[in-house]
């Protein structure tokens, strides 16, 4: 009998002791999610003008707050007697808005009170007297009144006093202050009243007045010598306060203010860190009001010098990159963004949602001992681990291909492509695979993913990771990504995360920091720049779902990013989208000297110090048409000045000491050897004639649909030979002084990216003047009808110079 | 890329239908576009041929890889599997082995399975069957080759090998530079 014992094992409750662990710690200042503490600090016209008259008004309260005080103080101190007075005041002031009517009302009061208050008389007599007699002097109103008011006023002191006598002085305080108050309207009233009753508003003025000076004479007369002696000394204790906060002031001003070390001493003795700090601090500071704190003898540059030197030293940085960054950033926050440099990101790990779904796996690691929160509301991919008891790199379900560990900034440019399913997509950069593996997650395994990658050995990694994480539509190759023109081009959308100096990711790789030089920057940005024409190039604008280039570098130097994206939108035909990203700085449209295409606003910035990811830089481009702007002789010209400048960039590094004579050397040596054909497939005779047949055709192609501005033909076509020789022999030149540019550039530095600039605007005028002269594709057409239509067209200024060149020809 | 050699192709039947029994069939026959088995540089690649025509585009030189790779062909003809091949042979896997959580690591580490260390096993395996090996959650973790039949498990030693290790999860690791 009774009840049976259930010995089987009873099934589990709740997810269990392990999973309900201490929370993860809260990190209040930098979250993932965009901050919007940074709109809330800015406020509207309207909202500072109230701020402003808001503390006016506070301001004007309180000095009659103060007053207030003072005569509290006094009042307190000779209380009756000023109650009496202001009562008076009060009664006096009152009158000429209370008219005859009221005054009998108080008679009839006054009455009454008397009748009630008999037997209370002998013991208020007294003060009475005295009050009666001051007044006596100054009033000559009918006395009756006053009596019958003081009687009353003295009847209800009395019993206030007696009242409050244990309660304390505040309440007779705030008595009086509401007496004053009352005082003070009434006596506003007094002077802005109607002119109703004028003779009588005069005589009260008057009485009002004398009235005020009985009161003054009465505070004095009623103070105590020692009380005086004490006011005194209050007085001069405050003055004496006063000056002492002024010295200290003075002092501190005085300590802060930074002496500029004199070189000698600079050089000789040694200094340690704590005074590099210290000295920062210090010129940060004479930096942020240098008018009040400079040395008179000492320009400003020569503090940005010593600065730059000191951040140079203090986190061991080259000078050229600090350079770089102190133009970039205001002081205040390119220190912000030099600590928070040195701190590595948190660790972020990517869920694989081919595999599994982000909630397991969370569970999956917290039951690996794994410290872990959702990564901002942007992404729902993202998991941000605090810490982890086993290592991530080696948990089951990192093998199993569950998730990859990679820095938030990465999931951004893959956001930024949304990719579509059934897509041909590109990555071009793409080892080790993260952003890739990414992509082919949104597309579900659909489509075609291409992942490219020029370094044979980091491809390995890119397989094994394609293979961990389950991407079975990808097709990986070991290409140089500026060859895909030639190779495959018709993809819906492409990324290019391209190679960079790395001046974003310094957590991870310090040695960013010291070995990267203008050179490298140089080089990177050319090879930036061939290989997004390359990416614009094999991208379709046709496609339905497409046309999308999303360029992303981990790199914040301006040179590798907008600079890069501004290039393209000169050469090529595409225009600046929305990333599609909710947050991040807006990229710049200005930079120093230089002046960027207005949308690059659109492109979004991320930093170490704002996001609390790696600085990255994301844009996204859309093509709107397939044709390229430019011929085909000026693309190659492009080319070459871009391959060349790599290649400088290349030998400098090689030989920097003999570099003078070597480029001389150069300068004078013929110049094309491999020609156009640089970097193409060595092609026979016949696919070469085959090559050119075909690029004539699509030359004919796109001018039917493609060039905004009609062509100018020359009326006679004999005249087009000379015209084309002239051109012909401009255009040497021209290569001449590229060729030129080029090696002034890679000489002085400094004046390179000037050169460059102008080397683009030439260009630009050169495909100008080939568009010209590029008549015998207009066959089938009348000329002369032709000709018509361009001059509609054609702005006159460009008429006429094309006039004057014609005849100029005509001349020759 | 290029077809299979009837040899080949053979071997590598052979060696599937090992793992995945008449599942082979739905490897080949599939609803979602034709499939097919590619060899490259001695690799044996499983890819849609969708994605097969695109990457002919590429040199033999500069392909790297296509789709998925099931494994390579030896010198000798014989056929290894990979464990890229998992992706493929979890799924259709008819024979099946699950390892404790306590031996999970040791078996990432290459390590053989002994009795001790196994969780659960399927009815009516034969010796020398093909398996796929699962942790007690059902991740798949590598494949191998049962050292003693199912009913010969049950009367085993805790110490003695139930499983032959051929290949884990811990390789995508252990030996990147060689799989690829």
């Amino acid at each position: 009998m009774g009840r049976k014992a259930e010995f089987s094992e009873k099934p589990k409750k709740g997810p269990g002791r392990k999973s309900r662990k201490q929370k993860p710690p809260t990190f209040p200042k930098k979250s993932f999610a965009p901050s919007n503490d940074m709109d809330d600090k800015k406020l509207s016209h309207r909202q500072r003008q109230r701020l402003v008259k808001r503390d006016q008004k506070k301001e004007i309260q309180k000095v009659k707050k103060q007053k207030l005080n003072k005569q509290q103080r006094k009042i307190s101190e000779g209380a009756d007697v000023i109650d009496e007075a202001e009562l008076q005041n009060k009664y006096i002031t009152d009158k000429p808005q209370v008219l005859a009517g009221i005054q009998q009302h108080f008679k009839f009061k006054k009455q009454k009170i008397v009748g009630f208050t008999d037997d209370n008389k002998d013991w208020l007599k007294p003060k009475q007297l005295k009050k009666l007699k001051k007044l006596q002097s100054s009033d000559d109103q009918d006395q009756e009144m006053y009596e019958a008011e003081k009687s009353e006023e003295d009847l209800l002191e009395g019993l206030t006093e007696s009242e409050e006598e244990e309660n304390g002085e505040d309440d007779t305080c705030k008595e009086t202050l509401k007496m004053e108050k009352l005082d003070d309207i009434s006596d506003y009233d007094d002077e802005n009243a109607n002119s109703d009753d004028d003779f009588e508003l005069s005589g009260e003025e008057d009485t009002d007045s004398t009235n005020n000076k009985s009161k003054d004479d009465e505070v004095d007369d009623s103070l105590l010598p020692i009380e005086r002696e004490n006011k005194k000394l209050k007085k001069r204790e405050a003055m004496e306060a006063e000056m002492a906060t002024k010295e200290m002031q003075m002092s501190i001003d005085r300590q802060e203010v930074f002496k500029f070390p004199e070189e000698d001493e600079d050089t000789q003795k040694e200094i340690t860190l704590q005074e590099i700090q210290q000295r920062i601090k210090d010129i940060t500071l004479v930096l942020s009001d240098f008018k009040r704190y400079r040395q008179e003898d000492r320009s400003r540059q020569e503090y940005l010098d010593l600065l730059r030197h000191d951040l140079c030293i203090y986190y061991s940085y080259n000078d050229f990159l600090m350079g770089k960054l102190m133009d970039m950033f205001p002081l205040t926050e390119l220190m912000e963004y030099l600590e928070t440099s040195e701190v590595p990101r948190p660790l972020t790990i990517r869920t694989n949602s081919l595999k599994t779904r982000r909630r397991d796996l969370a569970a999956a690691l917290i039951n690996r001992g794994v410290n872990l929160d959702p990564l901002g509301k942007w992404t729902k991919v993202g998991l941000v681990v605090y810490n982890s008891q086993v290592p991530l790199g080696a948990t089951p379900e990192y093998l199993a291909g569950h998730y990859m560990i990679q820095g938030a900034s990465s999931m951004l440019p893959v956001m930024a492509l949304a990719p579509q399913e059934n897509e041909r997509i590109l990555d071009m950069c793409s080892a080790p695979g993260g952003k890739g593996s990414h992509i082919a997650a949104i597309m579900k395994n659909t489509g075609v993913l291409f992942a490219n990658d020029a370094n044979r050995e980091r491809i390995k990694a890119v397989v094994a990771n394609f293979h961990r994480l389950g991407v079975i539509n990808a097709i990986v190759s070991c290409e140089d990504g500026c060859k895909f023109r030639n190779l495959i081009s018709g993809f819906d959308r492409i990324l290019l995360d391209a190679p960079c100096t790395g001046t974003g990711v310094v957590a991870k790789d310090p040695s960013v920091k010291s070995t990267k030089n203008e050179v490298d920057v140089q080089r990177c940005y050319n090879l930036q720049r061939k290989l997004l024409l390359t990416a614009i190039d094999c991208v379709d604008a046709k496609s339905k779902t497409g046309g999308y280039i999303v360029y992303s570098t981990c790199s914040v130097l301006p040179e590798e990013n907008e600079w890069v994206i501004d290039y393209a939108l000169r050469k090529r035909n595409v225009k600046l989208v929305p990333t599609g990203l909710d947050f991040g700085v807006e990229g710049f449209t200005k930079y120093r000297q230089y002046r960027f295409h207005p949308s690059l606003n659109l492109t979004r910035r991320y930093y170490p110090h704002i996001h609390n990811m790696d600085g990255f830089y994301v844009a996204k481009l859309k093509k709107f048409s397939n044709t390229i702007p430019m011929t085909k002789e000026q693309q190659e010209a492009d080319e070459k000045v871009l391959d060349d400048a790599i290649a400088n960039a290349t030998t400098m590094v090689n030989d920097n000491s003999n570099s003078n004579e070597e480029l001389e050397y150069k300068e004078k040596r013929p110049r094309k050897l491999l020609g156009k054909q640089a970097g193409k497939p060595n092609l026979s005779e016949v696919e070469l004639d085959i090559k050119k047949k075909k690029m004539e055709q699509n030359r004919n192609k796109y001018i039917a649909n493609v060039f905004e501005k009609p062509l100018k033909v020359n009326k006679n076509e004999k005249e087009v030979k000379p015209v084309n020789q002239t051109t012909i022999i401009k255009k040497q030149n021209n290569k001449n002084e590229l060729h030129m540019v080029e090696l002034n550039g890679s000489k002085s530095n400094g004046t390179q990216i000037e050169f460059e600039a102008k080397n683009i605007e030439r260009n630009n005028i050169n495909t100008k003047k080939q568009k010209r002269d590029l008549p015998s594709l207009l066959e089938g057409k009348p000329i002369k009808r032709q000709h018509k239509l361009k001059q509609k067209s054609k702005p006159i200024g460009l008429l006429k110079n094309y006039k004057s060149k014609t005849h100029k020809t005509k001349k020759n | 890329m290029k077809r299979l050699s009837d040899e080949r192709a053979k071997i590598l039947f052979e060696k599937l239908s090992k793992y995945i029994g008449t599942n082979v069939k739905q490897l080949i026959d599939r609803p979602d576009g034709t499939y097919c088995f590619r060899e490259h540089r001695d690799r044996v690649y499983y890819v849609s041929e969708r994605i097969l025509k695109l990457s002919e585009c590429f040199g033999p030189e500069k392909l790297v890889c296509v789709g998925t790779c099931f494994g390579k062909f030896s010198k000798t003809n014989k056929l290894k599997f990979h464990i890229t091949a998992l992706y493929y042979l979890a799924p259709y896997a008819q024979y099946k082995v699950w390892v404790k959580p306590s031996f999970e690591q040791q078996y990432l580490y290459g390590n053989h399975i002994p009795k001790s260390g196994l969780g659960r096993i399927t009815e009516n395996a034969g010796q020398y069957q093909g398996v796929v090996v699962y942790s007690m959650n059902d991740l798949p973790l590598g494949f191998g080759v049962l050292a003693r039949s199912t009913t010969e498990c049950k009367t085993a030693d805790p110490m003695t090998t139930v499983c032959f290790h051929q290949s884990d999860i811990g390789e995508y690791i252990r030996s990147e530079d060689t799989l690829f």
